[in-house]
């Protein structure tokens, strides 16, 4: 890991270790500052919590949100539950992965978007709903998401935003 | 003249665009010069109004919406006239048939004010629970809690008042309340409407179960998906502590309680009481096998409250308004008032809390108004991803936990999602087991395996490979999950998947799969 991951790992740990149930806030703490959970933190945080390293990469398996490899500039995610199917979510999800050209858990080639399924975004009265990152939007339909989208990279750039 | 307006920052009115609108009523106002005063409110709970703007004149608030940005300079120059005749003009809005029609008490005082500042809590009442908690006896709290009926709001329904003796009397040395704000049900929104519109009630509905049972620490397990919920949530903890609502002299009482947020991440399954305890523990959302009750050994093996945010906050009106008055709502052994999500392909969707005992149907044709689509509505399913798909022969059953079982279905925690007749029921579901396959906690086999099997059987089912067959291992199947699973994710899974078999059978039977009308339009 390099230095600011080294940094990162450290102010979590610092302020994580002697919290009790405190995994989840330092494993969020961390994925916040550096986007994911580099597998060579794990034994450094197990060390420090008293716990196994199968124990801390369990926990951080079991969870959706937690990832060892970083994800693209932004992370759109698409509501795949029920009021969303509703209102017509499985051709945005199809819309949504034909035009970035990867399945969920994927990132689009350019590095700009990863595309994750969410299971409902508590906003089912105005469905289909999308989060990109921390903003929640409603009433998406595939010209909307391409609209949305298009915000995300400039075009004829191709280049991520940040 | 300074006009005084009301713009929602909940998340569907920002969803919608209201912070755009926000801004542009800011910037258009100061190229007037126009004196203007925006408070950002919370939801009303209207959502096919937002962005739902208010004027306050005299003290009457008078709604527009929804309001675009387009929308903003024709507005402000009706504001400086005649209000009435702008297009968007919705007249007074507590007059508004879907809210004037409602028995909110949970909700009365959202979308009222800035729901971040405390003396417009105060100025509703707000604390007056906690005033008389803190001059009452931890057995007489309980007492009020157990005489209102109240039961719990989460889903299950297990009276709140059992729950709470039952930890008054254990003993222990660090006890907890835990409120679950993992709401991972499709369909549902009161959670996060409380939290982003309201959140002092949760926070005194917390305290003054703290009291009532000896606990001086409280968690609030909130899912990762609500990010503004989060934030709303920490200002007002904040404030609260600032305030000395919480801590350790609550208001010079002497008394202790404080209060932490978490927050998961991403897994379903953690609003399982017993898994979200594993959870805020800091492992995997495994669930636990019962007894012991989490009343008895709970969170780090002490005893634990563990309610739902409407329950929590539902005691601050026990405790304010007294236990009869909370139970003289609602029919049967269901008490008070149940918040009901109107959502999916509906015309006018939002919150709607009323008595239990009005009938679905009434809740889907005088407040919903029909499908957002426009055509013909074919099923509703009730109490989320668990809950039983409605053909329209049982819309009329009454809003009442017995009621629903009575049908094979259940309330759960509220969620009430309409399709209309594009909707394929073998696609539903099938998605029904997929997600408890996504879902599962992995601990017992009828839930991790029974899933992952029921797809491949519905697949085959509409393979029509031997669709008979097929069939009667799926009903098997089904028989298998609901007796043998550990908790209600692998136990409810059929309750979406046999109602879809048994009053939508001919989805099965068609040949090529899925619907091509698109639906929502």
């Amino acid at each position: 890991m390099g230095d600011r991951a080294d940094g990162a790992l450290a102010q979590a740990i610092e302020q994580y270790r002697d919290v009790p149930g405190g995994l989840l806030p330092l494993l969020h703490a961390l994925q916040d500052a550096l986007g994911y959970i580099p597998p060579e933190a794990v034994p450094s945080i197990a060390r420090a919590l008293h716990l196994s390293r199968a124990e801390v990469h369990g926990v951080i398996s079991f969870y959706h949100d937690f990832r060892s490899e970083p994800a693209g500039s932004h992370t759109l995610q698409i509501c795949r539950a029920e009021a969303c199917q509703a209102m017509g979510s499985r051709a945005l999800e199809a819309h949504a992965k034909q035009r970035l050209g990867i399945d969920y858990g994927g990132t689009s080639a350019d590095g700009a978007v990863t595309l994750q399924a969410v299971y409902c975004l508590g906003n089912c009265a105005c469905s289909p709903t999308v989060r990109i990152d921390d903003e929640i939007h409603a009433r998406v339909d595939a010209s909307r998401l391409d609209e949305l989208l298009a915000a995300l990279r400039p075009v004829g750039s191709g280049a991520p935003t940040t | 003249m300074s006009l005084k307006l009301y713009l929602p920052r909940d998340t569907t009115a920002l969803a919608l665009g209201a912070e755009r609108v926000a801004v542009a009523l800011l910037q258009e106002a100061a190229r007037r010069h126009l004196p203007l005063e925006l408070v950002r409110n919370g939801s009303r709970g209207l959502f096919w109004l937002e962005p739902l703007l208010e004027l306050e004149r005299g003290g009457v608030r008078t709604g527009f919406g929804p309001v675009s940005v387009a929308a903003v300079p024709a507005l402000l120059d009706a504001l400086a006239s005649d209000a009435a005749a702008h297009p968007l003009y919705l007249g007074p809005v507590e007059e508004i048939p879907f809210l004037k029609s409602q028995q909110r008490l949970t909700f009365a005082r959202i979308g009222q004010g800035d729901p971040l500042c405390l003396d417009t809590y105060r100025s509703l009442d707000g604390f007056a629970g906690l005033e008389r908690a803190l001059r009452l006896e931890p057995q007489d709290i309980v007492n009020s809690v157990t005489e209102s009926g109240l039961r719990g709001r989460g889903g299950a329904a297990f009276p709140a008042g059992i729950k709470w003796q039952t930890v008054l009397d254990a003993p222990g040395r660090q006890k907890y309340i835990v409120c679950n704000a993992d709401e991972g049900d499709s369909g549902t929104f009161a959670d996060r409407l409380l939290l982003e519109a309201d959140p002092y009630q949760l926070i005194e509905g917390m305290i003054i179960a703290g009291l009532a049972v000896g606990a001086t620490l409280g968690y609030i397990y909130l899912r990762s998906e609500y990010p503004l919920a989060r934030e709303v949530l920490a200002a007002a903890i904040a404030r609260a502590r600032q305030e000395e609502y919480l801590g350790d002299n609550i208001r010079g009482s002497g008394r202790t309680f404080q209060l932490e947020l978490r927050i998961g991440a991403g897994a379903y399954i953690c609003g399982e009481e017993t898994s979200l305890l594993e959870s805020l523990e800091g492992k995997r959302g495994m669930v636990r096998a019962k007894p012991p009750l989490p009343a008895i050994a709970g969170l780090f093996g002490q005893p634990t409250v563990v309610n739902n945010v409407l329950t929590l906050a539902a005691v601050t009106t026990v405790l304010a308004r007294g236990a009869a008055f909370y139970r003289d709502f609602g029919m049967g052994r269901s008490r008070g008032t149940l918040a009901v999500q109107l959502a999916g392909n509906v015309r006018r969707g939002g919150l709607v809390e009323l008595a239990f005992g009005a009938s679905l149907r009434r809740l889907v044709e005088e407040f919903g108004g029909g499908s957002y689509s426009g055509r013909p509505l074919r099923a509703i399913q009730v109490g989320g991803p668990l809950g039983a798909y409605l053909p329209e022969s049982q819309w009329d059953t009454a809003l009442d936990y017995e009621a629903f079982a009575a049908i094979g279905a259940m309330l759960g925690h509220g969620g009430v999602v309409l399709f209309d007749d594009s909707v394929d029921m073998a696609a539903q579901a099938r998605f029904a087991m997929e997600f408890c396959a996504l879902e599962s906690c992995g601990k017992c086999t009828p839930c991790r395996i029974g899933s992952v099997r029921g797809v491949e059987v519905i697949d085959r089912i509409m393979a029509r490979e031997a669709p008979g067959e097929d069939m009667a291992l799926l009903q098997d199947l089904c028989d298998t999950m609901e007796a043998g699973s550990l908790c209600a994710m692998g136990g409810l899974t059929p309750h979406p998947v046999r109602s879809a078999l048994r009053f939508f059978p001919g989805d099965f039977s068609r040949c090529g799969g899925a619907s091509v009308r698109p639906p929502g339009g």
